[in-house]
């Protein structure tokens, strides 16, 4: 999340090169980017088991600091799964999966796109930068209308990195550990969450 | 897709006891990044040469933004209960 506009660059490139019809040999979409998703989840795993951080706040806080990141999982789920039914352009849980990205745009659309179609890991794609988005606009009214908790929970997995600095700004410095603590543990449940809402 | 979970899984019992070797895991932590550009680059690649979705993207543009709203409206939402419940309980 912290290489945004590298991982924009990244992708633009690719679709420039695809459009421009040169790469036909190219291994895209095929055997290759399935493998190289094994690997990608493996990585992601080790980094999340040698991480002592969330290790450490769940003994040392319990499972009261869990309330925000449970409270946004499930306010988020229940908010896509109407606009879902109501759309019909989407399955319920087509949406959830998008949702269930939390705004870890990256990984969340690499995932989609591996074990369901592109069309999807597309949608996740920009569905979850809009996520980082939108508490980067909007964080100041957030806290005015929904208490100093909302900008932390409408930034999802971003609350630890690029929201941090806005979330700091207008909800408080005492809400720093706890938007550190629900980006972290947001970020760790995105790669679990969404590959098992595809695969029930 | 259990291989994937199973993967993760099994990751993440090998990072927890490969903790302490700091070095290591700073070398995974920038595979992890090169990894994730270079699977958006060839993301990018299958969409830009996939007509039917470039087409469509208009389409799934809105879709992700109706998506993206409701999930932090209904955030928003549980965000504001639990402030509530907690203003209540310190009275």
């Amino acid at each position: 999340m912290k290489n945004s506009l590298i991982i924009l660059l990244f992708f633009a490139a690719g679709t420039i090169t695809g459009i421009s019809g040169r790469v036909s040999h190219l291994p895209a979409g095929g055997d290759a980017s399935k493998y190289a998703l094994y690997l990608l989840m493996l990585l992601v795993g080790i980094s999340i088991g040698a991480d002592s951080r969330w290790l450490r706040v769940i003994r040392a806080q319990g499972s009261r600091l869990l309330l925000l990141p449970l409270a946004t999982i499930l306010g988020t789920f229940s908010g896509i799964l109407p606009a879902a039914l109501l759309m019909g352009s989407i399955s319920p849980a087509e949406g959830l999966a998008v949702g269930a990205g939390f705004g870890y745009y990256s990984l969340s659309s690499i995932i989609i796109t591996g074990i369901h179609s592109e069309a999807l890991g597309v949608t996740a794609l920009l569905a979850n930068m809009i996520r980082e988005i939108t508490p980067l606009l909007l964080a100041p009214l957030m806290v005015l209308w929904f208490g100093k908790f909302g900008p932390v929970s409408a930034a999802g997995a971003t609350s630890m990195d690029t929201t941090l600095p806005i979330i700091t700004a207008v909800s408080g410095k005492d809400y720093a550990i706890i938007a550190l603590i629900h980006g972290i543990v947001l970020t760790i449940l995105v790669p679990v969450l969404v590959t098992f809402i595809l695969s029930v | 897709m259990i291989e994937i979970l199973l993967l993760m899984f099994g990751g993440m019992g090998a990072g927890y006891l490969l903790r302490k070797r700091r070095k290591l895991i700073r070398g995974i932590e920038r595979a992890i990044t090169w990894c994730i550009f270079l699977l958006l680059f060839l993301l990018g690649v299958s969409i830009g040469r996939n007509p039917l979705i470039m087409a469509n993207l208009p389409s799934l543009g809105t879709t992700a933004l109706i998506i993206s709203l409701s999930g932090v409206a209904g955030s928003l939402l549980l965000a504001l209960l639990i402030w509530k419940t907690r203003l209540n309980k310190q009275g």
